[in-house]
């Protein structure tokens, strides 16, 4: 906790083996990691690591096998399906590689989605988006659907449909993967951006160049996470 | 409630956005739907216009016919006896012969019955023009003579023929009285040509001056029953206890018969229809199945950003349920074309959807809809968000 600030995100011991073909397979091996309030971290590991599945875990897509993980003073891995499933809804805010939005639907309604899901009514949802929708700069596009759109104007909507829900904390995968350089940096800035309005992100890349726009990077190395100097 | 609009939008959305495959989809529930509609609506139709046919006939009536009359032959003055029973309004006695019927050089088969003046009441006949045979007529054994309004059609060529005269067995009549049109068409087909004479004069053309058929109403409509129990009492006293000698009909258990087999009848076919929904049903379901491994990714998406197990589930059920309940509507809509359709060709009988089968093909179709989306809409459900969305579909 440099800056003083509650932690976010508190990792202890976390450890995940998956079962490959009769295999061990010790995806985390007693991982550990802090995530302060208002703070930009990086993830950064080559494939293979385990990044992505101590993404999953961060995001409560998954649960860990053992240790402890204290998300926004919530203990996760007691939590049932159920349960995970609302604190992806209220806490978390995923921005993904292939920005996953649903072609049939407009930005607009991509971004209404998780507040959909908290049962929003239909006037606090509009307004909610819309200002989601225009903290990425994408007010115009509101009513374009995924497929009429650039890749780096799908990657916003997915920002903001992360946004929306106000989460604990913006957990983005590869956020420039699909993109060109001047889009990803564009993304980069919009990142930083929201970093700077007090969100907190954890990032996770493989690339270095995208990892040291962060405030702070940490490094996972076959399953094991260790703070950079 | 909330939860349940956003996925009703949601279902629609998803039915909307391909309709051919919703309507393929669709189109087992539609023949299924169609067939239950139709064939029970056809059953019931037609049953209904047979009833009514009989009933028009007279329900409240009871047909005795004396088979063996063991020596002591039923005798007019015997229907007296037996309209006085508390139980039975009228009785008049039928003797019947068929004879060719001459009108100036017009020369018809007519079929003659011999009966008294209750006769006109206990069968539900009107006259269009006349009057009907008189006891004064039985009693003088007068050669008068009521015709059908198709007798009259058939043998004069007009239907307002009082005063005329018709000769048949060699006797000339005196037309008294023609009866009006029969709108039902089984009891036109029933009677056929049919000239009425007094009883006496019948009787005796036909050399058989016994009474054979007796024709009795119910006092009360709804007491056929009872009426038949006295009628039954009456003649097995006059008969010796001997209940060989006569056979009694009562009307209504003709009509209770054929509900029953009409019945029997709406079951069996509708249950055929009932098959062909449930083949619709699983129709629905692998239709489901296939939205549901093709939208992997989506429910991948949904769960990442919140959705619980109950939401998709309501989400895919719901989906279900509106293709069944489409199905459903135009199954109807269909069924309500090809009735009108059939009403038109039948002519007289007109064939009608009651309330009561739309509300059992809607309830079976939802029943389908919820029963075979529970096995896709739960297997959406229960896919893991991480393999959801590595998904490439």
């Amino acid at each position: 906790m440099e800056n003083g600030a509650a932690p976010v995100i508190s990792m202890q011991d976390i450890t995940k083996i998956y079962h490959v073909g009769g295999e061990e397979v010790r995806a985390l091996d007693h991982a550990a990691m802090r995530v302060a309030e208002g703070e930009f971290v990086s993830v950064v590991g080559p494939s293979g690591s385990g990044k992505s599945t101590l993404m999953n875990i961060i995001g409560c897509l998954d649960v860990a096998d053992s240790g402890t993980y204290v998300l926004d003073g919530q203990d996760i891995l007691q939590y049932s399906e159920r349960q995970l499933a609302r604190i992806r809804n209220r806490k978390i805010g995923f921005v993904f590689q292939s920005f996953n939005l649903l072609a049939k639907m407009t930005a607009e309604e991509n971004v209404e989605l998780p507040l959909i899901y908290q049962g929003l009514h239909l006037t606090e949802r509009k307004e909610r988006a819309r200002l989601a929708l225009e903290r990425v700069g994408l007010t115009d596009r509101s009513r374009h659907r995924p497929a009429e759109l650039s890749g780096g104007q799908q990657q916003r909507v997915a920002v903001a449909r992360a946004l929306a829900t106000n989460p604990a904390i913006l957990l983005a995968d590869e956020p420039t993967g699909n993109l060109d350089s001047k889009t990803g940096a564009d993304i980069m800035r919009l990142f930083r951006e929201l970093h700077e309005a007090g969100n907190t992100i954890v990032l996770i890349t493989h690339d270095e160049r995208i990892a040291v726009l962060a405030q702070r990077s940490v490094r996972i190395m076959d399953g094991r996470v260790e703070e950079d100097a | 409630m909330m939860m349940f609009l956003q996925s009703l939008r949601m279902a629609l959305g998803a039915i909307f956005s391909s309709k051919m495959r919703s309507f393929l989809t669709m189109l087992g529930i539609i023949i299924g739907v169609t067939a239950l509609v139709v064939m029970v609506s056809l059953v019931s139709g037609a049953s209904g216009a047979v009833t009514s046919e009989i009933t028009s006939l007279g329900n409240d009536m009871i047909l005795v016919s004396v088979r063996d009359d063991k020596g002591n032959p039923l005798r007019l003055a015997d229907l007296e006896g037996i309209a006085a029973l508390e139980e039975i309004s009228e009785a008049a006695p039928a003797g019947s012969f068929n004879a060719s019927a001459k009108y100036s050089y017009n020369e018809e088969y007519v079929s003659v019955t011999g009966t008294t003046a209750a006769y006109y009441t206990i069968r539900g006949l009107t006259l269009a023009s006349g009057r009907f045979i008189r006891t004064t007529d039985v009693d003088n054994s007068a050669y008068v003579a009521v015709l059908s309004h198709d007798a009259a059609q058939e043998l004069f060529g007009r239907a307002d023929v009082l005063g005329e005269r018709l000769s048949t067995g060699g006797r000339s009549f005196l037309v008294v009285g023609v009866l009006a049109e029969e709108n039902s068409m089984m009891a036109s087909m029933m009677s056929g040509l049919a000239v009425y004479v007094p009883f006496t004069v019948e009787a005796s053309m036909a050399g058989e001056p016994y009474v054979t058929t007796v024709y009795a109403s119910s006092a009360d409509p709804d007491g056929t029953a009872d009426a038949e129990t006295a009628m039954n009492q009456y003649m097995l006293k006059r008969f010796d206890q001997d209940a060989d000698a006569f056979q009694l009909i009562n009307m209504s258990s003709i009509t209770d018969a054929l509900d029953s087999v009409s019945g029997t009848l709406t079951l069996l076919l509708g249950g055929i229809a009932a098959i062909s929904l449930l083949v619709g049903g699983v129709g629905i379901m692998n239709i489901m199945l296939v939205s549901v491994t093709e939208r992997t990714k989506e429910i991948g998406i949904r769960k990442a950003i919140g959705a619980s197990r109950g939401s998709i589930m309501t989400q895919f059920l719901i989906e279900a349920l509106l293709l069944s309940l489409f199905g459903c509507a135009f199954g109807l809509m269909l069924s309500w074309l090809i009735l009108e359709a059939a009403t038109i060709i039948a002519g007289s009988i007109s064939f009608t959807m009651s309330l009561s089968t739309v509300v059992l093909a809607v309830g079976f179709s939802s029943a389908i809809g919820l029963i075979f989306g529970m096995y896709p809409a739960n297997k959406a459900a229960r896919k893991h968000p991480i393999e959801a969305l590595r998904y490439d579909g």
